[in-house]
C-alpha cells in the first residue's frame, strides 16, 4: 500500500482528462444534431414545467369550477381567459391540469426506465458473464416475456396487480426489461474475451468488480439509447393504459386519463380530447429526437460516414 | 371443423340469397346496441343486453308485460286461473301459434304444453337432458327468483294446459312468469338439435315464436332478424331487424346521425343537448326503474348513529352531481323506490342541502375530525354513469363538513364481494335496478335483515322497517301492500341508512323516421309494433 | 437447413411452456371472483357459489388445474369462456380474420410507403426529402395512436363524413362469411358497392394501425441503405460508373432488405399491441378488442386462452422471419 502512491493520482487525472474528452466529443457530435437540441429543450422545458407546477399552473387542477362545466379553450366562442385551454366535464382547469401531467408522464419515465435499466444490467451481466444455465434460464424467461406483445402482457399484469399508476408502471418495467437484458448480454459477450478484460482478471479482479467495474462502463454506449428509447415508450404505453382504464385512475391528471375520461365528449367537446394527446405527442416526440441525437453522437459507426 | 363450417355457410347462403331479393324493396331498422349478447338462450344470462337480443324479439312467454308497462298481459297462455290457497297456477294455452321456420329447422307442429314443460323443467331438473346442455350452463334467474325452492310441480294437464304448483303462496308469480328466464322454446327443436348431436347451437341458433326470427349472428359485430311472417300477434310493420354491435356510446351516436343506424341505446349524457337538437333525431326519454345509491355501514361507529347518517346527507350537493354526474339525465332521489314504481311515497321531504346544519348536527353527534372511505365502483352503470366522478364530487362535499373522504376502488367483482362484508370500511356507491316492478323486489332485498351481510351493503337491520316489509309480502291486496311499503318508506327516511342519490333517466334517441317505439320501464329494447318510413 | 429449423423449434419448446405457465399462472392470480361477478348486484347464496365453483374447476388444488389445462390445449381445447359459454378457440377462431385482414392492411401501407420513402431518403441524404420525410416517421413513430384515431375519426367520419363510423362494412350488405375476410368475401358475395364498402370500413383502422410500422420501416430502410451505400463494393461499382438507379436496385437495395425484412417481422407483435388500441377506438370485432372486452369481465378462461394464442402467433411469426433470414443470408445458420 505504501509503495507507489504517485502513479495512482496520475491514472485519476488522466482517466478524468479522458472523461472531459469524451463529454466534449459527444456534445460536439450531439449538438450538430439540430433536431436533438430542439428535444432537449423542449424536454428540459418539460421538466421545469414539472417541477415548477405548483408556481406555474394557473389552477389547482383539481379544482372544479362548478359554473364552468366544459367551458372552450379562450380563443373559441364562449370561452374564458380565466381557463385557456379550457375545463373538462367537472370544470377543471385542462392547462393545469395537463402541467400537473407532465410530472406524472416524466415521473413514469423515470420509475419505469430506472427499474427497467437496473433490472436488465443485472440480469444481463450475470447471463452474459457466467453463461452456463443462469444464461439459458435468463434468456429462456426473457424469451417467454417477449412473446407477448408488450402491452397485452402490461394489460394483463395490470389487471393481476390490479389497476393503478404504480403497478401500471412495474408492468411496463417487466414488459421493458428484456430488451436491456439482452443488450447488456450481448454487449458483455463482445467485452469479455477482449484484452483488457483477461488482463484484469488475470490480475486477480472478483467477479463483481469484472462485472460492474471493468465490463459494464465499456458497454454503456447502446443501454443508453435503449433507454431513451424505453423513457418515451413507458410514456406511451402509460398513456394507454390509462386511456383503457387500466393505468393512472381518475382524479389523477395523467395525460392517458384524462383522455379516457375525454372520450364521451368527442363530438362536444374537442378540447378535452385534443389537447392531452398533443401533450402525450409532445413530449415522446422530444424525447424520441434527444434518443436520436444520442445515438447519432455515440455510435462511432454512423459518426464516421 | 373446417368441413362444418363451409357447409353451414352454403346452407346459410340459400337462406340468404332468399333474404336478399326481398332486401331491395324491405324495411330495414337498424339497432346500435351497445354490447354483444352472451348467447341466445336467455334463461342463462342476467344481462339485458343479452335480453335485447335474445327473448325479445325472439321468443315469447306464457304472460307479457304489456308494452311500456309493468301490467302483466296474456301471452302464450290465453287465460290463467289461481287456487283459493294460491298454491295451483293453471295456464291456458294460446292455439295455432307457430315456431320459427329457418334456415336451420323447420317446425312441424304448433305450440302446445311440451313446450312449456320442457322450457322450465330443464332449469328446474338436474337431470334433465338440458339441464346441463352447454358448458357452464347455470339458469341464474331461476335460481336467482328461488323458483327450485317455489316450484313443487309442473303438470301436462293435457296438450293446451299446463299446472305450476307451488310449495307456498307467492304473490309476484305471475310478474315473474313474463320476466325474460321464463321464455319459452321448441321442445321440437331440442330434440332434433340432440338427435343430431348439436345440443350447443340451442344457445346460438334461437327458434321460437316471436316477431321476428333470427337469421345470423356474426360475432361482436350484427345480428339479423327477420320478421316472422305467421306470428300469432300478426306480422310486424318493418320486414328486417338489424342489430349493429356498437360499444361506444359516442360511435353510437355518430352512427345515427349519419343514418347507419335508426335506433340507439344510452347515449352518453353530454351529447344529450346536442340530440335534442338535432330535427332529425327524436329523443324519448323515462325515468328508470333504478336508484343509485350512497350507503353506509350502520353496524360501525359512527355511522351506527343515524343522527351521523343524517348530517352527512344533507352535506351531499345533489344537484351539482345530477349536474356533472347524470348531465341531467337523472333526478334527485328520495326514496329507496324509484317514483315510477307503485306505493312510492310522494309525501317525503328531502333532506335539504345544507353544510352549515350538517356540520352542527355532526358537532352534536360528538363526531369531529371523521375521516372515512368513500367507494367508487369501477362501472358504469345505469343508476351510476360515473361512480369515480360522483365520488369525488361527495369528497369536496363532505371536506365542507370538516369530513375528509378517501376514495377506494376496486376491481368490480372485488368490490362486489367485499362491499357485502359486515365489517367493511366506509360507505358504498352502488344501486339496483327492477326486475319486475315489484317494491318487494327493491325493499326487502337491499334493506331487509336477511340481507345484512349480502345484498344489505348498509348492513342495516331495523325491525320496525323490517316488520313492515315482511309484513307486505305476505298479503295480496295491493291497497294494503302500499299502505305498508309508504309506511317502511317513512322508516327509511328517519333512519337514513342510505344517501338516496339519483335515479337516472334512460334516453333513447331514434331517427325522425322511427315511429312506434315504446320504451319499457324494466329498461328492455323491443321492436315489436316499432315502424320506420323510407 | 432442416437442422436450422429444428434447432429453432427446439428453443420453442421450452419458451411454449415458459407461455403456458404464464397465461395459467397470471389468470390464476387475478383478484376478483368470476363467480361473483357473473351474479352481479344481486349476489349468490353459499350452496350455489359452492356449486358454480365446482362446475367452473376453480375449487380444485391449482396444479390440477394446470396439468389438466395443458391437457386441454395440447388437444386443442382451451376451455369454454364463463360468459357466453362458448369454446374460447372457436371465437378466437370467429374474431382472428377480423384482426389479421386489418393487421395485413396496415403492413401492407407500412411497407408499400415505409421502403420507398425510406430509399428517398437515403438516396438524397440530407435534402429537404430526407428531413421531411425522417422528420414525419419520428412524430409517426411517437404517436399515441389512440389519440391518433380519435383525431381522425373527429375529422374524417365527423366533420367530412367522407368514412363511416365503425364497423367493418355497411349493414345494407349480408353475404355468407365464407373466408371472415370481408374484403374477399364482399367479392365473392358479387353484390354491388359492396368491396366498396368494405374498403371505405378499413381505410382508418389501417391507417392508424399502420402510423408505427410505417414509421420503423422507413427509418430503418433508411439506415439499412446507409449502411450498404457506404460499403466498398457500393462505392466501387458507384466509382466504376454504374448508373446510380442501378446501384441502388441491384446492389444496395438486396443487401439492405435483409434487416428491414427482420424489421418487418417484428411488427407483428407491435401490430397486435396496436391493434388492441385501434379496435377498441373503432369498435372493430377483431381479437384485440375481444381481449380487453375479457379482461375487464374477467372472463379467465378466453384470457388465458387469448394470451396462449396470440403468443403463439408471435412465436411462428418470429420462427418464419429467422428462417427466412437464413434463406436469405447462409451465414447466420451456421452460427
Amino acid at each position: 500500500m505504501t509503495d507507489t502512491p504517485t502513479p495512482a493520482v496520475s491514472v485519476e487525472a488522466e482517466s478524468r482528462n479522458a472523461t472531459r474528452q469524451m463529454l466534449a466529443e459527444f456534445w460536439f457530435y450531439f449538438s450538430r444534431n439540430r433536431g436533438a437540441v430542439v428535444g432537449l429543450v423542449v424536454f428540459v422545458t418539460l421538466v421545469l414545467v414539472a417541477l415548477a407546477a405548483p408556481v406555474v399552473a394557473p389552477h389547482d387542477p383539481d379544482m372544479q369550477y362548478r359554473d364552468s362545466f366544459l367551458t372552450p379553450p379562450f380563443w373559441s366562442e364562449g370561452g374564458k381567459t380565466a381557463f385557456l385551454l379550457g375545463t373538462d366535464a367537472v370544470g377543471r382547469d385542462i392547462l393545469s391540469r395537463l402541467i400537473y401531467g407532465a410530472r406524472f408522464s416524466l415521473f413514469i419515465g423515470l420509475v419505469v426506465v430506472t427499474i427497467a435499466l437496473t433490472g436488465g444490467i443485472v440480469l444481463g451481466l450475470v447471463a452474459g458473464y457466467f453463461r452456463g444455465w443462469v444464461d439459458t434460464v435468463i434468456m429462456r424467461v426473457m424469451d417467454v416475456v417477449l412473446a407477448f406483445p408488450s402491452l397485452l402482457l402490461a394489460l394483463v399484469l395490470v389487471a393481476v396487480l390490479g389497476p393503478g399508476l404504480v403497478n401500471a408502471m412495474i408492468a411496463i418495467a417487466l414488459v421493458l426489461q428484456p430488451h436491456f437484458v439482452r443488450l447488456t448480454r450481448a454487449a458483455v459477450l463482445a467485452e469479455r474475451s477482449r484484452d483488457y478484460v483477461v488482463a484484469a482478471r488475470l490480475a486477480g479482479a472478483g467477479n463483481l468488480r469484472l462485472m460492474f467495474k471493468t465490463i459494464l462502463p465499456n458497454c454503456l454506449a447502446p443501454l443508453i439509447v435503449q433507454a431513451t428509447l424505453s423513457f418515451s415508450n413507458a410514456i406511451l404505453d402509460a398513456a394507454a393504459l390509462g386511456f383503457l382504464g387500466m393505468g393512472a385512475q381518475p382524479p389523477t391528471p395523467e395525460w392517458g386519463t384524462m383522455l379516457a375520461e375525454a372520450r364521451e365528449f368527442i363530438l362536444r367537446a374537442w378540447w378535452v380530447v385534443t389537447f392531452p394527446g398533443l401533450a402525450i405527442l409532445i413530449t415522446v416526440l422530444a424525447i424520441n429526437l434527444v434518443g436520436d441525437g444520442l445515438r447519432d453522437a455515440l455510435d462511432p459507426k454512423l459518426k464516421r460516414s | 371443423m373446417i368441413i362444418r363450417r363451409s357447409m353451414k355457410a352454403a346452407l346459410l347462403g340459400v337462406s340468404l340469397a332468399l333474404f336478399a331479393t326481398g332486401a331491395a324493396s324491405a324495411k330495414n331498422l337498424v339497432y346500435c346496441s351497445e354490447g354483444s349478447p352472451e348467447g341466445f338462450d336467455s334463461a342463462l344470462y342476467t344481462a339485458g343486453t343479452t335480453f335485447d337480443a335474445s327473448s325479445k324479439p325472439v321468443f315469447n312467454r306464457l304472460v307479457e308485460f304489456k308494452r311500456g308497462t309493468t301490467e302483466v298481459l296474456p301471452g302464450l297462455a290465453e287465460s290463467w286461473s289461481v287456487s283459493e290457497d294460491g298454491l295451483e297456477y293453471t295456464f291456458n294455452l294460446r292455439k295455432g301459434v307457430k315456431f320459427h321456420t329457418t334456415s336451420f329447422f323447420t317446425p312441424t307442429r304448433d305450440f302446445n304444453a311440451d313446450d312449456v314443460i320442457f322450457s322450465f323443467e330443464r332449469q328446474r331438473d338436474p337431470n334433465h337432458p338440458w339441464h346441463a346442455y352447454t358448458a357452464g350452463a347455470s339458469w341464474e334467474y331461476f335460481n336467482g327468483m328461488s323458483m327450485p325452492d317455489l316450484i313443487k310441480e309442473i303438470v301436462k294437464v293435457d296438450d293446451h294446459t299446463v299446472k305450476f304448483v307451488l310449495n307456498r303462496p307467492e304473490a309476484p308469480m305471475i310478474a315473474n312468469l313474463a320476466m325474460d328466464f321464463a321464455s319459452i322454446l321448441s321442445a321440437e327443436y331440442a330434440d332434433k338439435l340432440a338427435a343430431d348431436g348439436k345440443m350447443d347451437m340451442m344457445n346460438q341458433e334461437p327458434v321460437g315464436t316471436g316477431p321476428f326470427s333470427f337469421v345470423g349472428y356474426q360475432k361482436d359485430a350484427v345480428i339479423r332478424y327477420q320478421a316472422f311472417a305467421d306470428y300469432w300477434g300478426g306480422k310486424q310493420p318493418i320486414d328486417n331487424l338489424i342489430f349493429a354491435i356498437t360499444p361506444d356510446a359516442s360511435v353510437r351516436l355518430q352512427k345515427l346521425k349519419a343514418g347507419e343506424c335508426h335506433v340507439m341505446p344510452y347515449p352518453a349524457p353530454a351529447d344529450i343537448a346536442d340530440i335534442k337538437a338535432d330535427s332529425n333525431l327524436n329523443l324519448m326519454e323515462q325515468e328508470g326503474l333504478n336508484v343509485g345509491y350512497l350507503a353506509y355501514n350502520t353496524q360501525m361507529a359512527p355511522f351506527d348513529n343515524p343522527k351521523v347518517r343524517k348530517a352527512l346527507n344533507m352535506a351531499i350537493n345533489k344537484q351539482a352531481i345530477l349536474d356533472a354526474v347524470f348531465q341531467g339525465a337523472g333526478q334527485a332521489a328520495k326514496n329507496p323506490i324509484p317514483p315510477t314504481m307503485w306505493s312510492y311515497n310522494d309525501q317525503i321531504v328531502d333532506d335539504p342541502y345544507d353544510p352549515d346544519a350538517a356540520k352542527k348536527m355532526l358537532d352534536e353527534a360528538g363526531v369531529s375530525g371523521l375521516k372515512m372511505k368513500v367507494w367508487a365502483m369501477p362501472v358504469q352503470r345505469p343508476y351510476n354513469p360515473n361512480a369515480r366522478r360522483m365520488a369525488e364530487l361527495i369528497q369536496a362535499d363532505f371536506a365542507k363538513v370538516g369530513v375528509e373522504v378517501e376514495i377506494v376502488s376496486y376491481e368490480w367483482g372485488e368490490y362486489l364481494k367485499r362491499s357485502t362484508e359486515k365489517d367493511r370500511d366506509g360507505a358504498i356507491l352502488l344501486g339496483w335496478t327492477g326486475d319486475n316492478g315489484d317494491p318487494d323486489n327493491f325493499l326487502a332485498v337491499l334493506l331487509g335483515c336477511d340481507g345484512v351481510g349480502g345484498a344489505n351493503r348498509a348492513q342495516w337491520c331495523h325491525q320496525p322497517f323490517d316488520d313492515l316489509i315482511q309484513k307486505a309480502k305476505t298479503i295480496s291486496d295491493k291497497a294494503e301492500r302500499t299502505k305498508l311499503y309508504e309506511e317502511a318508506q317513512v322508516v327509511f327516511k328517519e333512519q337514513a341508512p342510505w344517501a338516496t342519490i339519483a335515479h337516472s333517466v334512460v334516453f333513447m334517441p331514434m331517427s325522425a323516421k322511427v315511429s312506434g317505439y315504446v320504451m319499457d320501464p324494466l329498461g328492455g329494447h323491443w321492436f315489436d309494433g316499432v315502424d320506420i318510413t323510407e | 437447413m432442416i437442422r436450422f429449423l429444428f434447432g429453432r423449434l427446439a428453443l420453442l419448446v421450452p419458451t411454449f411452456i415458459g407461455v403456458t405457465i404464464v397465461a395459467f399462472g397470471f389468470i390464476r392470480l387475478l383478484p376478483g371472483d368470476p363467480v361473483l361477478l357473473l351474479a352481479g348486484e344481486r349476489g349468490l347464496s353459499p350452496e350455489r357459489y359452492n356449486q358454480l365453483m365446482e362446475q367452473f374447476g376453480f375449487s380444485e388444488p391449482i396444479w390440477r388445474q394446470y396439468l389438466d389445462y395443458i391437457a386441454g390445449v395440447l388437444t386443442g381445447d382451451l376451455g369454454n369462456s364463463i360468459v357466453t359459454k362458448k369454446p374460447v378457440f372457436d371465437e378466437f377462431m370467429a374474431l382472428f380474420p377480423a384482426t389479421v385482414e386489418l393487421a395485413l392492411c396496415a403492413i401492407v401501407i407500412a411497407v408499400a410507403l415505409g421502403i420507398p420513402a425510406g430509399i428517398l431518403a437515403a438516396v438524397r441524404r440530407g435534402s429537404v426529402a430526407d428531413q421531411a420525410i425522417m422528420g414525419t416517421a419520428l412524430i409517426g413513430y411517437s404517436m399515441p395512436i389512440f389519440w391518433w384515431g380519435l383525431l381522425l375519426i373527429i375529422l374524417f367520419s365527423g366533420i367530412l363524413q367522407w368514412t363511416p363510423v365503425s364497423g367493418r362494412i355497411s349493414l345494407m350488405y349480408f353475404f355468407p362469411q365464407v373466408t371472415g375476410f370481408m374484403l374477399i368475401d364482399s367479392l365473392l358475395s358479387g353484390q354491388k358497392g359492396a368491396f366498396q364498402s368494405a374498403v371505405s370500413h378499413l381505410i382508418l383502422p389501417s391507417i392508424v394501425l399502420a402510423t408505427i410500422p410505417l414509421a420503423v420501416i422507413a427509418r430503418q430502410t433508411r439506415s439499412a441503405m446507409l449502411e450498404v451505400l457506404g460499403e466498398d463494393y457500393v462505392r466501387t461499382a458507384r466509382a466504376k460508373g454504374l448508373a446510380p438507379l442501378r446501384v441502388v436496385g441491384l446492389h444496395a437495395l438486396r443487401n439492405a432488405m435483409i434487416p428491414v425484412l427482420t424489421t418487418i417481422g417484428l411488427q407483428v407483435g407491435v401490430l397486435l399491441a396496436g391493434a388492441i388500441l385501434t379496435e377498441t377506438i373503432f369498435s372493430w370485432p377483431g381479437i384485440g378488442k375481444w381481449m380487453i372486452d375479457s379482461i375487464a369481465r374477467r372472463d379467465y378462461p378466453v384470457v388465458q386462452g387469448g394470451l396462449l394464442m396470440i403468443a403463439l402467433i408471435v412465436m411462428i411469426v418470429n420462427l418464419t422471419v429467422d428462417m427466412l433470414y437464413g434463406l436469405v443470408n447462409p451465414r447466420i445458420r451456421h452460427t
